[in-house]
């Protein structure tokens, strides 16, 4: 039997994303960037998905969710 | 997590605010918070101003944050979309124009100095006492009276959406956020198309 390794992530919705650096600012692990002044992006490797981000974000884009690996 | 010089620009906001009840002309200086954003936008095709140099958004993030005078709920939908964002620019910057028109019938001489102060583009409060005379022209004044009420209308909203949704919450939908954004993409865009 396979098993299947589920790990969470953090996702930013792009459409929506104002750029305005707030989950820049409290990302401990300095994981997130504002790309080119448009959207906001997350490197997943060294993204510890504790959500920070997510509960700063004022526009609520940023989600966190089990993917499998 | 390390602090910069620029995590205390919170500190140049309140006292903007703050310096308008006691000289009107010391509204000019908001004209910053117009130029800067512009500038960096223009000239290095990022968002810094917003991502760091952003008083105002520091204020509601101390106050909403930090004191907790906020709900620290989702902001609705229909204020995060396009229409309304973009909406909100276009009329942002038509009140603005009419303030410039306002000040150029000053300048011009078929209009007297108004020393009030107009929140949220409808409620006219008298504001003389913040006004001591002008060397230059009356038309100075007008402008920095016209200029005032924009920034603290903005303030009074940002305030409201702070309490309601979440501290923040004007960065969503504030003017220059959203202009300097679109330049961004419309930087990126033509030099893809080079």
């Amino acid at each position: 039997m396979v098993r299947i390794k589920k790990r969470k992530r953090a996702f930013v919705d792009q459409k929506t994303c104002v750029a305005c650096g707030c989950c820049v600012k409290v990302c401990p692990l300095q994981a997130i960037s504002v790309v080119n002044g448009i959207v906001a992006q997350i490197d997943q490797k060294r993204c510890v998905c504790c959500g920070k981000c997510a509960q700063e974000c004022p526009a609520s884009v940023i989600e966190i969710r089990e993917v499998e690996e | 997590m390390k602090k910069h010089w620029y995590d205390y620009l919170w500190i140049a906001s309140l006292l903007y605010l703050l310096l308008g009840f006691f000289n009107i002309l010391f509204a000019w200086l908001g004209l910053l918070c117009f130029f800067i954003p512009l500038a960096i936008s223009l000239v290095k095709g990022t968002k810094s101003y917003c991502n760091k140099y952003c008083g105002r958004g520091q204020l509601f993030g101390l106050i909403g944050g930090r004191f907790g005078l906020s709900r620290k709920k989702n902001i609705p939908n229909w204020m995060k979309s396009r229409a309304f964002r973009y909406g909100f620019l276009i009329f942002f910057f038509a009140m603005f124009f009419l303030m410039l028109w306002n000040t150029y019938l000053v300048f011009a001489g078929a209009q007297d100095l108004k020393q009030i102060v107009t929140l949220l583009w409808t409620f006219k409060l008298p504001w003389n006492w913040a006004y001591h005379g002008t060397l230059i022209h009356n038309g100075v004044a007008q402008f920095a009276f016209g200029f005032y009420s924009v920034m603290l209308t903005s303030t009074i909203l940002g305030f409201v959406t702070m309490v309601l949704f979440k501290p923040r919450s004007w960065c969503v939908y504030c003017p220059m956020g959203t202009m300097t954004q679109l330049i961004c993409k419309a930087k990126i865009g033509t030099n893809n198309r080079r």
